[in-house]
C-alpha cells in the first residue's frame, strides 16, 4: 500500500503514445481503485513535462514513429529507470512497449530506448501484423486468456532477462515466434490494444495488486466477461473450442 | 470517349437499374460492372470534364453534397454524394449522367492518390486527417506522405486544404497551388509531432508551427468566424445552413473555396448550400415505433466529438450505436478516445454490433445505460417522443436502409 493514500497513475505522452485508445489503461486502473474505495488520481504527462518521481503506475501506449521516437527521447532522462528501482509498476502496449526495450526501429533507422525490458525492436516484419490477438498467459501469473488487438510492424525479440507475457494463441504477438509481451519485475510490455486492461481486468487487477501489496476484493464484471466471450470466440473460432481451448486456457464464460 | 468505355458505361447503368428494382441498391454494382468491362473507366469517364475531389477524415460527404449544389447553379453535375467513394463508386457516378461537365466526387483516403492520377481532377478538397480504421488505412501520417507523392505529381490540380490542420497543410504543400481556408480542427490529438520533422509542434490559439522547422499555419485565403465566411480581404458572407453544427461551416468554407476557384462567386455558393437539408441521411429525423428518432453519424474520435456537440439536451434519450465491420474499423480501442463522460446523467442506450464494447467503455465512463444491440429495436424501447441516435458508419448505413424500407 503506498504511503500516500492516493494512487498516483502516469499516463505517460498521451499526445505522442495515444494512438490506440491505450489512455484508456490508465482510467481502468484508477476506476478499479475507486470501485474498491482506493482513491486513485491520473496524471497526464505532456512531453517537456518532467516525469514525476511519486507514482505509483506509469502507462504507456501506442503511437506512430516520429512520435514514438520523440517520446523515447523524453523518457531517456532516468526518471522512469528510477521509479522501477523503486517498485512501480510499468505498463506499456505497442510503441511504448518497444521504447521500454534496448533499441527499436522507425522509418529513419534505430533509435536507442529506456532499457528496461531486455528486448529490442530493430526488424521489421514484410506485412503489418493487424488483427485479433490471444494469447495463453505465463502460468506464472495466474491469469486466464488474454484477448486484444494487435497492429504493427516492428518485431519484438527477447533477450534472457524477460520472460514473455505469454504464448501467441491467435495473431503475431512479437515476432511470429509464438512469444507475446515481456515482463520483469513489475515492467509489463505487450502488444495488446483494447486497451488491454478493459478487456482484460484480471490483468488490470493483477498490476493493481503488486502495488497494493494485497488481493483486491472482487468487482462486478459482468459485462466484461461478454465482451471477452465475444472476442476470444471471433479470434480462436468455433473448431479450436471443439479442440479444448477453453478448458486449457480455463477461460471464463460463465460466471 | 472509346466506345468500349461507352459500352461499359451503358452496362453499369443497366445493372443498376436492375439491381435497384430488385430493391438492392444500385449503383455500386453497377460501377463495377463497368470497371469490370473497362479497366480504364476512370480516366476515359473523367477526360474532358471538370473534376473535384473531396477527401478527409471527416465530413467529406457533407462537403461533397454543399459543393455539388454550388456548382450546380453554373450547369449539370454528377456526384458520388450517397458516400460511395471507392472506385467503383466514382465510375458509377460518373455514368449517371455522360452529358454533365462537372463531376464532384468524394474519395476515401487511402484511394486518393490512385485517383487523383486516374482523374487529373482541377480541384482536391483536403479537409482533414485524424486517426479512423487504422487497422486498414495506418497510421495518419503515412496517407499524409501518399497525398503528397500523388499531389507533387498533379501539377494541374489546385489544392483547397484546411490550414487548421498540420498533417493536412504538409500534405498539400505538396501541391502546385493551393487556397488555404481556416476551417478550424478541434481534434488535435494526432498533431502534437511535426509531420515534416518529427519535433514538437507549438500550439498559440490556433496559430501553429514546429519548433524546428519552416512548417507553419499558412495565412488563409477564407477562414470560419462563427456562422460567417471572412476573406483575407475582409469581406464576410452569412452562412445560413439547415445542417446543424460547427462542422458543418466548415464543409461550406471548403466548399466555397473550391467553387469560387471554379467560378462561382462564394455568395452564389452559399445560397445553393443553405438549400441543402440532409446528406445521404445525416441528420435525417425518422419515425421508429412512436418515437422521432435523429440520426447523427461519426466514425472515429474527432466525429464523435463533433457528434455530442450536437447532441440535444437531457431528458432527451440517446442511443449510441457501435459496428466494427470492416469499413468501420476492425478495432473498436478508439472508443477509449471519445470523451463518452459528457453522456453521465444522461438515459443512454448502448448498441450496435460491439454493443459490449461500448457498454465497458460507458461503464468505466461512469454512464449509467442500458444494451440492446439492435438500434431500431433501442429506439422502441425507450418509448420517448423524441431520441437521439448517433451510429458510426455501418451502423448508421444500417439504420438508414432499415428506416427507409419502412418508408
Amino acid at each position: 500500500m503506498p504511503a500516500d493514500s492516493v494512487v498516483g497513475i502516469a499516463l505517460l505522452h498521451p499526445e505522442l503514445l495515444g494512438t490506440y485508445g491505450d489512455g484508456g489503461n490508465a482510467l481502468v486502473l484508477a476506476q478499479r481503485l475507486r470501485w474498491r474505495g482506493v482513491e486513485a488520481e491520473v496524471l497526464p504527462v505532456h512531453a517537456g513535462e518532467p516525469v514525476p518521481s511519486s507514482c505509483e503506475l506509469y502507462v504507456l501506449g501506442g503511437g506512430e514513429d516520429a512520435p514514438q521516437a520523440l517520446a523515447a527521447a523524453e523518457l531517456g532522462d532516468g526518471a522512469l529507470a528510477r521509479a522501477v528501482d523503486r517498485g512501480a509498476v510499468v505498463f506499456a502496449v505497442c510503441a511504448g512497449f518497444q521504447i521500454l526495450g534496448h533499441e527499436f526501429l522507425i522509418a529513419e533507422g534505430p533509435r536507442p530506448g529506456l532499457g528496461l525490458l531486455d528486448c529490442t525492436t530493430v526488424r521489421r516484419a514484410p506485412r503489418r501484423a493487424v488483427g485479433e490477438l490471444v494469447v495463453e498467459p505465463d502460468a506464472q501469473l495466474g491469469l486466464t486468456a488474454l484477448t486484444g488487438y494487435e497492429n504493427h510492424a516492428g518485431l519484438t525479440e527477447l533477450g534472457p532477462d524477460v520472460r514473455p507475457l505469454g504464448r501467441v494463441m491467435a495473431g503475431a504477438g512479437n515476432a511470429g515466434d509464438g512469444r507475446e509481451g515481456a515482463v520483469v519485475g513489475r515492467v509489463v510490455g505487450t502488444y495488446l490494444h483494447g486497451p488491454a486492461l478493459a478487456r482484460n481486468p484480471a490483468l488490470a487487477d493483477l498490476l493493481l495488486s503488486w502495488v497494493m501489496g494485497r488481493e483486491l476484493a472482487p468487482v462486478d464484471d459482468g459485462d466484461v466477461e461478454r465482451l471477452r466471450h465475444d472476442r476470444l470466440a471471433a479470434a480462436l473460432g468455433r473448431r479450436a473450442r471443439l479442440r479444448g481451448w477453453r478448458r486449457r486456457v480455463a477461460i471464463p464464460v460463465t460466471r | 470517349m472509346p466506345a468500349r468505355t461507352r459500352l461499359a458505361a451503358r452496362a453499369g447503368l443497366a445493372v443498376a437499374y436492375g439491381s435497384r428494382l430488385a430493391g438492392h441498391g444500385g449503383s455500386v454494382l453497377g460501377g463495377r460492372v463497368t470497371l469490370a468491362l473497362d479497366a480504364r473507366a476512370l480516366p476515359r469517364l473523367s477526360e474532358g470534364r471538370t473534376i473535384a475531389l473531396v477527401s478527409g477524415t471527416n465530413g467529406k460527404t457533407t462537403t461533397t453534397g454543399l459543393l455539388a449544389a454550388a456548382l450546380g447553379t453554373g450547369g449539370s453535375v454528377v456526384t458520388n454524394d450517397s458516400g460511395a467513394n471507392l472506385p467503383y463508386g466514382l465510375v458509377a457516378a460518373l455514368t449517371a449522367d455522360l452529358a454533365a461537365g462537372t463531376a464532384v466526387l468524394e474519395v476515401d483516403e487511402g484511394a486518393l492518390p490512385p485517383v487523383v492520377a486516374a482523374t487529373r481532377p482541377a480541384v482536391v478538397v483536403l479537409l482533414n486527417l485524424s486517426r479512423d480504421q487504422l487497422d486498414r488505412y495506418g497510421e495518419v501520417r503515412m496517407i499524409a506522405a501518399r497525398w503528397r507523392g500523388a499531389l507533387a505529381d498533379a501539377p494541374g490540380a489546385h489544392v483547397v486544404a484546411n490550414a487548421d490542420d498540420p498533417i493536412v497543410v504538409w500534405a498539400a504543400r505538396a501541391a502546385a497551388s493551393v487556397t488555404w481556408v481556416g476551417a478550424g480542427q478541434s481534434w488535435r490529438e494526432d498533431a502534437a509531432t511535426c509531420p515534416a520533422c518529427g519535433h514538437q509542434l507549438r500550439w498559440d490559439g490556433a496559430a501553429w508551427a514546429c519548433g524546428s522547422c519552416d512548417l507553419a499555419r499558412p495565412e488563409p485565403a477564407l477562414s470560419v468566424d462563427g456562422d460567417t465566411l471572412v476573406s483575407r480581404r475582409g469581406e464576410r458572407i452569412a452562412v445560413e445552413l439547415r445542417l446543424p453544427g460547427r462542422c458543418n461551416v466548415a464543409n461550406a468554407a471548403m466548399a466555397a473555396a473550391a467553387a469560387q476557384h471554379l467560378g462561382v462567386p462564394t455568395a452564389r455558393a452559399v445560397a445553393a448550400m443553405s438549400e441543402t437539408t440532409e446528406v445521404a441521411g445525416r441528420y435525417r429525423v425518422v419515425r421508429v415505433g412512436s418515437s422521432l428518432a435523429r440520426l447523427l453519424l461519426a466514425k472515429n474520435p474527432a466525429g464523435w466529438v463533433e457528434a455530442l456537440d450536437l447532441l440535444r439536451p437531457p431528458p432527451l434519450p440517446v442511443v449510441v450505436a457501435i459496428n466494427a465491420r470492416v469499413a468501420d474499423g476492425r478495432d473498436p480501442s478508439w472508443l477509449w478516445d471519445v470523451p463518452f463522460e459528457r453522456l453521465r446523467g444522461r438515459s443512454v442506450v448502448a448498441s450496435g454490433e460491439r454493443a459490449a464494447d461500448l457498454a465497458v467503455r460507458l461503464r468505466y465512463a461512469d454512464v449509467e445505460h442500458e444494451t440492446c444491440s439492435d438500434p431500431l429495436d433501442a429506439v422502441r424501447g425507450l418509448g420517448a417522443p423524441a431520441v437521439d441516435l448517433a451510429a458510426n458508419y455501418t451502423a448508421f448505413q444500417g439504420v438508414v436502409g432499415a428506416t427507409a424500407r419502412a418508408g
